[in-house]
């Protein structure tokens, strides 16, 4: 058996956590090929890299898996229900940060707060017959964000990209998306609200709480977060 | 030897039998028995609840029927067959599995047996609701069940004599069954809480639209122009009086035994009349249960119980628990639910609903608790 440390496979969040590895003195790289998702390790024994897409990170962490991962903190709580009791924080890596926020169009000039899209949203559905819609892929993160803040008369369709775009094209009325700069929002006319902020996130390395582990692997992984310095 | 949510085969018989025995009871009292199917439209709880149902209970789909979801409870299915062909008055009851999503707490069942009676009779509500609580009371008999009761109509009647702006009523009445934003607009509406910045700065505006950028998206300018003319409208309402906020208040902390709790009711109601035939209901109920052999000196009445969980609920509620086992949800549960059937009416074609109240009871937990024999 050996420790598995899980990391996106792609882009720059791979790339950094490489990066924030080396800087500890662990290198991390794919095996062969750029295309190919098996990993190596150097600077430590026992620890298998295991590449996976973001998004499935949470689950293998649950599932017991992987014992480490690196996703964002945005991720975690979509997709685990008493995320806490799952999986343990180790360190707040300092990359990937993206806010995820509730916006809407900027025309709508009476509406800066969730008091308003409340409002709003009762209106909306006396004229139009149907609950206000509002984009997202974060289903459980905006639900109860909204339940808490009492607001009602909203209805969630699924967008799992381009989410920007969806009120031009009249699918949706309002979205709750990721972002980091506000850039993409503001290009298509959209404005988050004041008391708009669901979650801030940014990629985290997390500790499967629901592993088995054997006494070997209990040392590597206490060597190993010795030398990441988040033991 | 592998069990289902600590059932052993033996175990799961007992609460089928109870389920059954209980059925036959409601059955004895006069209630058809009737069955419903597990999986239902979509739509019509979507439309009821929005999307919180989502958290509640399970969606499935298939290409043909679209959006389904797994029965969270009979209320819904029963009234929909009713308004397809039943005559009043009409009592049912069912038994079956409910499901219920859980994303908090692993220890909850995610599915259960329950066993009900819904009666929709409008001649007699006081004698309807005390039948519905004394069916419920008599078959967990001998439990030694706490029993808590509410009436969510007297908060009702409360909103709907405060000397406000009918939009503002209708504001607070939209968030009746939410608690948190309830407050928030009521301290609003008295003038409690500041306007928000970015309110006052809208309603000074020349042109509240400079710089909003392009129209897009469904809802147009002239939605946007018509519920600026709603704030303009509100910023010019005086605010609700401190005396009419305290009489709300008074209202939500009534906590008493029944006959105690009325009294106080009566006294509210001398400074709020608005109240006064919503109190008088509630003294025709306690007088109907007396009648059904209750006492209602024993029986505790909270005027904001029910107000979280039980939305649509619109008078009488109650719920039996187990006062040795706080950890367990109640044995059983109901209330009246005319607000429901106006709602699931529409479609109907019966907008005015029809008056109802009904009662579960979950067998697994009295076999749980061992009052099942």
């Amino acid at each position: 058996m050996s420790v598995k440390l899980g990391v996106p496979s792609k882009g720059r969040l791979m790339e950094k956590t490489f990066d924030w590895f080396r800087e500890r003195g662990i290198v991390l790289g794919r095996a062969g090929s750029d295309r190919e998702y098996a990993g190596r390790v150097e600077g430590i024994d026992g620890v298998e890299l295991v590449l996976l897409s973001a998004g499935e990170i949470p689950r293998e962490l649950t599932e017991g898996r992987i014992h480490l991962g690196v996703t964002g903190t945005d991720l975690i709580r979509e997709k685990l229900a008493g995320w806490d009791l799952r999986v343990e924080e180790l360190a707040e890596l300092g990359f990937g940060h993206a806010d995820l926020v509730m916006a809407v169009p900027g025309c709508w000039v009476d509406v800066d707060t969730l008091d308003d899209l409340d409002a709003a949203a009762s209106a909306f559905r006396e004229r139009h017959g149907f609950r206000m819609r509002i984009a997202t892929k974060y289903h459980r993160l905006v639900r109860d964000f909204l339940r808490d803040h009492g607001v009602a008369d909203y209805q969630l369709v699924d967008s799992q990209g381009a989410t920007e775009g969806v009120v031009k094209n009249e699918t949706a009325e309002a979205i709750a998306d990721i972002t980091s700069t506000g850039e993409t929002l503001r290009a298509n006319h959209l404005k988050i609200l004041s008391d708009g902020l669901i979650l801030k996130s940014q990629a985290t390395l997390f500790r499967s709480r629901r592993v088995e582990m054997s006494d070997a692997d209990r040392a590597v992984l206490k060597d190993l977060t010795a030398r990441l310095r988040v033991d | 030897m592998p069990v289902w949510q600590g059932h052993t085969p033996e175990a799961r018989a007992r609460v089928r039998a109870c389920a059954a025995r209980l059925r036959a009871g409601f059955e004895a009292a006069g209630a058809a028995p009737v069955e419903c199917p597990i999986l239902l439209p979509a739509a019509t709880l979507l439309d009821l609840y929005g999307e919180d149902i989502r958290a509640r209970a399970y969606v499935t789909s298939d290409a043909l029927r679209g959006e389904q979801m797994m029965r969270p409870d009979f209320t819904v299915p029963v009234v929909e067959m009713h308004m397809a062909g039943g005559a009043e008055p009409a009592r049912y009851t069912y038994a079956g599995e409910v499901f219920r999503r859980q994303e908090e707490d692993e220890a909850r069942a995610n599915e259960y047996l329950q066993v009900g009676v819904e009666i929709f009779d409008g001649s007699d509500p006081a004698a309807a609701d005390a039948e519905v609580f004394a069916l419920v009371r008599a078959a967990t008999g001998g439990m030694q069940l706490r029993a808590a009761t509410g009436d969510i109509g007297i908060l009702m009647a409360a909103v709907g004599g405060l000397r406000t702006s009918a939009p503002r009523k209708a504001a607070l009445m939209r968030h009746i069954w939410r608690p948190r934003r309830f407050r928030a607009l009521l301290d609003r509406f008295a003038g409690r809480s500041e306007v928000p910045a970015s309110r006052a700065s809208l309603l000074a505006a020349a042109d509240p639209f400079a710089g909003a950028g392009p129209d897009i998206g469904l809802r147009s300018r002239v939605e946007v122009e018509a519920r600026i003319e709603a704030l303009r409208a509100d910023a010019g309402t005086p605010p609700i009086s401190e005396r009419e906020v305290a009489l709300i208040d008074a209202v939500l902390s009534v906590r008493e035994t029944l006959p105690y709790a009325l009294e106080n009711l009566r006294d509210i109601a001398v400074d709020m009349p608005a109240i006064s035939e919503a109190v008088a209901g509630l003294a025709a109920r306690a007088e109907a249960l007396e009648a059904r052999g209750i006492d209602t000196a024993a029986l505790d009445f909270e005027a904001a119980y029910g107000r979280t969980h039980m939305e649509y609920y619109d008078g009488f509620v109650f719920g039996l628990y187990a006062g040795t086992r706080p950890d367990l949800p109640p044995v059983a549960t109901g209330g009246r639910y005319d607000a429901l059937t106006r709602v699931l009416g529409r479609r109907a074609g019966r907008p005015d609903g029809i008056p109802a109240v009904g009662g579960v009871v979950r067998p697994g937990l009295m076999v749980e608790l061992g009052g099942a024999a």
